[in-house]
């Protein structure tokens, strides 16, 4: 119960601030920034474009292939060994799963969508910013989408239900943590990213939900507005 | 009571409600979600009558029976060339559809298309798997030789050429220099430097501003303040002999 106040002064339900622009980078066929707190995710993908080796070919529709990474420098400054590690090839993983609901690929078959996650900055909710930057990405490249899927962590620190948990709530010692990152299609209000480290009781996982859920829809709407913004820039 | 959300020639975007209620009907680009009418990708709406439409704003290009394509040779087999589309997959051309020539079993297919030349072509077939057959007899269709190569949106084409041809025919007057326009965005251009760096620039403009309103009108204005000095429209353009340019071929590309 030591817990009263969020380390940054937030409200519970509360996100960090968001900032998020479509098509910075300009040699991929779409591309996104999204920055929520200190976290900064960066996705391009490439795509449909043919896909080799052969066998990973799919004649019955495209297959979308996500990278997740979190740059050297963009955590803790510690070294890491370059390459993908164990977690880095999860989170890959289920963020291809939780945006295949959404993408339609069945107009590309034997091809493949490559989306590109980097995190230069990270502070806690890295796969949510990723996928929420991949589905302005693929949504800037032209790529026939149901929707844009939006994602962010709700949780509980000591006893209080939090929205977009930062670092520092993450590693709060003084009484249990729950992290559960989710992500949502809006329209339908169907989840298709639910992970969870640490623990948390049935209702007020529940309720995380539905207070998670309310925040999607704004962080959605957030998405849409950037999305937007790219075409009002180059009327002037 | 049906309800529209956006209005005609707003952008949308993926997922975005368009319109609620059954008095609408989604078309291409659409999708029906219960009562609503959503987006399926990023593009611009029309509206025709009852019929919502959605014309795309990016993405590759998607090849089509009887398009006129600029593609460039990427391999050479015994029996034809593997020629990439610039869209998610490559063509075929075959011997038969290139050359009328008798060419023995073989033979150097070189002497026609050489790997990394640009052709004029058009698309014959498309099939399910979008396997792409192309053909290099008809009017019009050929190797490119000289010039520069750049690439834009596969959607923005349409503006680019214009009604009959109208914006494509106005930046060939002004620039004096011959364009080709493939439907999959690749855009050849043949003209003196100046000529081709400032058609280069107005292609460019047309893409970035083609969704707005008065486009002909904007580009024509870009094109006065920027005329060449010394461009003499009534001059006759020295004829295009293949022979001629033959040991001096040079492609730019340019697809920044």
């Amino acid at each position: 119960m030591t817990y009263k106040k969020r380390f940054d002064g937030r409200e519970y339900d509360e996100t960090r601030k968001i900032e998020v622009k479509a098509g910075v980078i300009k040699r991929a066929d779409g591309s996104a920034m999204f920055k929520i707190g200190n976290t900064v995710a960066y996705a391009a993908v490439y795509g449909p474009r043919e896909l080799y080796p052969r066998f990973m070919q799919d004649p019955e529709k495209g297959i979308l292939r996500c990278n997740y990474n979190m740059m050297p420098f963009s955590g803790s400054g510690e070294r890491v060994r370059p390459g993908p590690s164990r977690r880095a090839k999860e989170i890959s993983m289920v963020t291809e799963k939780a945006l295949l609901p959404v993408v339609d690929l069945g107009d590309f078959p034997n091809a493949v969508v490559d989306v590109f996650i980097e995190l230069p900055q990270t502070d806690a909710g890295t796969r949510c910013a990723g996928i929420c930057a991949a589905s302005i990405a693929l949504a800037d490249a032209g790529i026939q989408m149901k929707d844009m899927v939006s994602a962010v962590s709700v949780g509980k620190v000591d006893d209080k239900l939090v929205v977009d948990l930062n670092y520092e709530e993450e590693a709060y010692e003084e009484g249990p943590v729950a992290d559960i990152p989710i992500a949502m299609i809006p329209s339908t209000g169907e989840l298709t990213l639910l992970q969870m480290d640490g623990e948390i009781k049935k209702d007020e996982l529940l309720k995380a939900f539905e207070i998670g859920k309310k925040t999607l829809l704004r962080i959605n709407e957030i998405q849409k507005k950037a999305l937007k913004e790219k075409f009002k820039l180059e009327v002037e | 009571m049906s309800e529209l959300k956006v209005s005609e020639k707003d952008v949308v975007v993926p997922g975005e409600v368009i319109a609620e209620g059954m008095d609408f009907l989604p078309s291409s680009g659409t999708y029906r979600l219960g009562e609503r009418i959503l987006a399926n990708r990023l593009g611009i709406i029309r509206i025709e009558g009852k019929v919502i439409k959605l014309i795309p704003l990016g993405g590759k290009y998607c090849p089509k029976k009887n398009d006129v394509i600029i593609g460039k040779v990427k391999d050479i087999n015994f029996s034809g060339w593997m020629i990439d589309t610039s869209s998610a997959y490559h063509a075929m051309l075959s011997l038969k559809d290139a050359t009328t020539d008798y060419v023995r079993k073989g033979a150097d297919l070189t002497k026609y298309f050489n790997i990394g030349d640009y052709l004029v072509t058009q698309i014959t077939n498309v099939t399910s798997q979008n396997l792409i057959d192309l053909t290099m007899k008809a009017p019009g269709l050929r190797k490119l030789r000289n010039g520069r190569i750049i690439n834009i949106n596969p959607y923005k084409v349409p503006r680019v050429i214009g009604k009959q041809g109208s914006m494509v025919t106005m930046i060939k007057k002004a620039t004096n220099c011959q364009i080709i326009v493939g439907q999959n965005g690749v855009i050849w251009l043949q003209g003196t430097p100046e000529g081709e760096i400032l058609a280069v620039e107005t292609i460019k403009k047309i893409e970035k501003e083609s969704h707005m309103q008065g486009l002909t009108d904007r580009i024509q204005k870009y094109l006065d303040d920027n005329k060449l000095k010394n461009v003499n429209t009534e001059e006759e353009r020295p004829q295009h002999h293949e022979e001629k340019y033959a040991k001096s071929e040079k492609v730019n590309e340019d697809d920044l």
